[in-house]
């Protein structure tokens, strides 16, 4: 798994690529985390348009960092989920949490 | 008609959770599963070797045994089997966003997938002996010629 980082109107756009399970997760957190506590901005987006798996271990992730950002008076948003990522997302009701949107502009709007 | 079968031993390491599940995906296509059944078998398989690794051994080695079978009617059945810990409340261990290990930030969901994704769950397991979690999925019978 790859993450890569980007600054776009107060808010840290993290694009993952790849699969997002435990063996990822831990290494993925650290790195995001490093990224938030450097920036300058509080706003969220999880750009999943190259995330291509994701199993428990990533809902565990993404809530980690959720609340890191709710903390921070920030907002948090997830972008481009593909079916198997929604349907996690669905099944664990991390859709009634996290405001998901077809892409980064929509999300954008949104802030 | 059982159509194949297989056996898989794997030592509990992170790195395998991605291999389990792309041994299994390559397992059932020659069923030519769709796209959702694939997604699914794969989300479930990773989340009970996960599991094994991380709860049921731990820090500790060991290995993971799974076993599956297809049959000609398109139904899949895997057992995926460690010698760990074991689980003593298996009621609690079930139910969803229950976790042993919020520390690890985990989050409870892992049976609650693995019930939802597949057609059929169930869970064996004895304290200090270890745990076995056999699903069964039907698959859309497609390609079966
Ligand atoms: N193979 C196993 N060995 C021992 N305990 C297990 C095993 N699988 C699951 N458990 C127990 O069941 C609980 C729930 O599992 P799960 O739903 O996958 O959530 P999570 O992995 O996020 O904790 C775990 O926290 C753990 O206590
Ligand atoms: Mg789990």
């Amino acid at each position: 798994m790859q993450l890569s980082f980007k600054q776009q109107k107060n808010t840290l756009i993290v694009t993952l690529t790849g699969d997002l399970d435990h063996h990822a997760a831990s290494n993925i957190r650290e790195k995001i985390d490093n990224e938030i506590q450097r920036g300058s901005t509080n706003n969220f987006i999880l750009d999943c348009s190259k995330l291509e798996f994701m199993d428990s271990s990533g809902i565990g992730m993404i809530i980690g960092r959720y609340k890191k950002i709710k903390s921070l008076n920030g907002k948090f948003y997830a972008t481009h989920l593909n079916s198997q990522v929604k349907r996690i997302f669905n099944v664990s009701g991390l859709d009634r949490i996290i405001n998901t949107y077809s892409d980064n502009k929509a999300a954008l709007k949104n802030l | 008609m059982i159509i194949n079968k297989m056996m898989l031993k794997l030592p509990a390491l992170s790195i395998n959770e991605a291999f389990a599940r792309s041994v299994v995906a390559a397992f059932i296509l020659p069923l030519d599963p769709t796209m959702q059944e694939l997604a699914d078998v794969k989300t479930a398989v990773s989340e009970a070797v996960t599991n094994a690794i991380i709860h049921g051994y731990g820090d500790c080695e060991g290995f993971i045994f799974i076993n599956a079978q297809l049959t000609r009617d398109g139904i899949f059945e895997i057992e995926i089997e460690d010698s760990g810990v074991g689980i003593s409340d298996l009621p609690l261990a079930l139910s969803p966003m229950y976790t042993s290990a919020p520390e690890l930030e985990r989050s409870g969901m892992g049976f609650t997938i693995m019930e939802q994704f597949m057609d059929s769950l169930v869970v064996d397991s004895k304290p200090g002996a270890g745990t076995k979690v056999r699903m069964v999925k039907k698959l859309q019978p497609r390609n079966l010629h």
